[in-house]
């Protein structure tokens, strides 16, 4: 697993400069948000968590479309399937570092948020952990629908066809849960969507972490 | 022949590819420690045997044993002691000679990869990336890496292809080395004459049957 893990990193560290272009897309995608609601600022603030989830999945796409590209290129996966090594392996550390990138990039764009959309909060943790939670709801199936489209003429589409409808329930839970801590919480209602989203993680990544030998072996 | 003695039993093999067949009722018997020689044109099932063997893919007919484990059930048994020298190098591009080995040898343990990268004489370069590297070089990599995991049956698909003069005789070298070592070695190639030197048998397949 350890392993795995190196290998990602390694592969991420080479493509770094493709890390700060899919933050720029994420950051003007916020921007862009904030001029189709104008210059209300109470609207802005509270439409703040959404735009933030939104420019998180967006991005998500590009990077999730591209964790694949290096493994396919020389079939070099296919080279690692040949060792033996357990394919869950391979999954668990790519969805792994799939979502460690996800939660940087989250954490990137808070500030983007808080600045274009007057979106500050003192609840830092909470916004973290939820940031954690949902970037690991799109890794999971992200991860496993990547492997499954990266052979595809049509990935870049393909893509977030097949993982948009399957992780509406990390897109509304994030948003509310975010939305709850930066606007307030008197009723304590984003527990119960912290709730769902730790059981849509369970889930998620244990079946995907099945299914994924499945999608990558012949 | 004793079952035991077997490195390799194939019986019937065959693989479609859409509504063409790629290989036909192949079947062979191969003894431990021995080298094979996979010969035939263009086309012919060499690379879908050997992908089969090594359990890249499956057979849709037929089976197989490799070291005594089915290639249908038993594949991660199979790739404990085998490696395959494919078409594809198996390379990440972004990465050096020597990162490319510190990954295969980090799941598997295996040889050092400098002494490895000195034996197919890419040391110099080993910190280069392998976008940089011409096809005979990658083709010399790709060789280090099946050396790496020290195979006790190892499957090189056109080993000589993309290689100088000095390349051709490095497989040969290695391939004898093998050999000497107790691993059993296929190797498919068009390179007939330069292998029966060191092949023990030859398979001949035609139109995806043996000949």
């Amino acid at each position: 697993m350890i392993a795995a893990l190196r290998k990602e990193f390694l592969l991420q560290w080479r493509t770094r400069a493709q890390a700060v272009a899919i933050f720029v897309f994420g950051a003007t995608s916020l921007l862009l948000f904030s001029f189709a609601i104008g210059p209300n600022a109470a609207a802005l603030r509270q439409h703040a968590a959404g735009f933030l989830w939104l420019g998180l999945l967006l991005s998500s796409t590009l990077t999730l479309s591209e964790s694949f590209h290096a493994e396919m290129e020389n079939r070099a996966l296919e080279g690692l399937l040949l060792l033996p090594v357990s394919p869950r392996v391979l999954y668990y550390g790519k969805a792994l570092a799939n979502t460690i990138q996800l939660v940087v990039l989250g954490i990137a764009l808070v500030p983007v948020m808080v600045v274009l959309y007057d979106a500050g909060t003192t609840r830092i943790p909470t916004i973290l952990l939820i940031i954690v939670l949902g970037s690991a709801g799109i890794s999971a199936p992200g991860t496993l629908y990547s492997a499954m489209t990266s052979q595809a003429r049509a990935k870049q589409t393909l893509l977030p066809l097949l993982l948009f409808p399957l992780i509406v329930p990390v897109l509304l839970a994030s948003v509310k849960s975010t939305s709850l801590a930066i606007l307030g919480d008197p009723m304590e209602q984003g527990r119960s969507w912290v709730a769902l989203l730790i059981a849509f993680n369970g889930i998620y990544w244990s079946l995907c972490g099945l299914l994924f030998d499945r999608v990558v072996e012949d | 022949m004793p079952m035991e003695s077997l490195a390799i039993d194939a019986s019937h093999l065959a693989r479609r590819y859409g509504r063409r067949w790629g290989l036909v009722d192949v079947s062979f018997q191969l003894a431990r420690g021995k080298v094979m020689m996979v010969a035939g044109r263009n086309g012919s099932g060499k690379t879908t045997l050997l992908k089969i063997l090594s359990t890249a893919i499956r057979p849709d007919a037929g089976g197989a044993l490799v070291g005594g484990f089915d290639v249908k059930t038993q594949r991660e048994e199979i790739r404990q002691s085998t490696a395959l020298l494919s078409h594809y190098s198996y390379l990440y591009e972004s990465l050096s000679a020597l990162e490319n080995l510190e990954i295969v040898s980090r799941f598997i343990g295996g040889q050092p990869p400098p002494a490895v990268l000195e034996r197919v004489g890419l040391f110099d370069r080993a910190n280069d990336p392998v976008s940089t590297f011409s096809a005979g070089m990658r083709k010399r990599l790709s060789f280090a890496r099946v050396l790496l995991q020290r195979p006790a049956i190892a499957f090189l698909d056109e080993p000589f292809g993309q290689l100088d003069p000095q390349g051709f005789v490095l497989v040969e070298e290695v391939v004898a080395e093998l050999k000497r070592g107790g691993a059993t070695v296929v190797i498919a190639t068009h390179q007939v004459e330069r292998l029966a030197r060191i092949a023990d048998v030859q398979l001949t397949l035609e139109s995806g049957r043996v000949a």
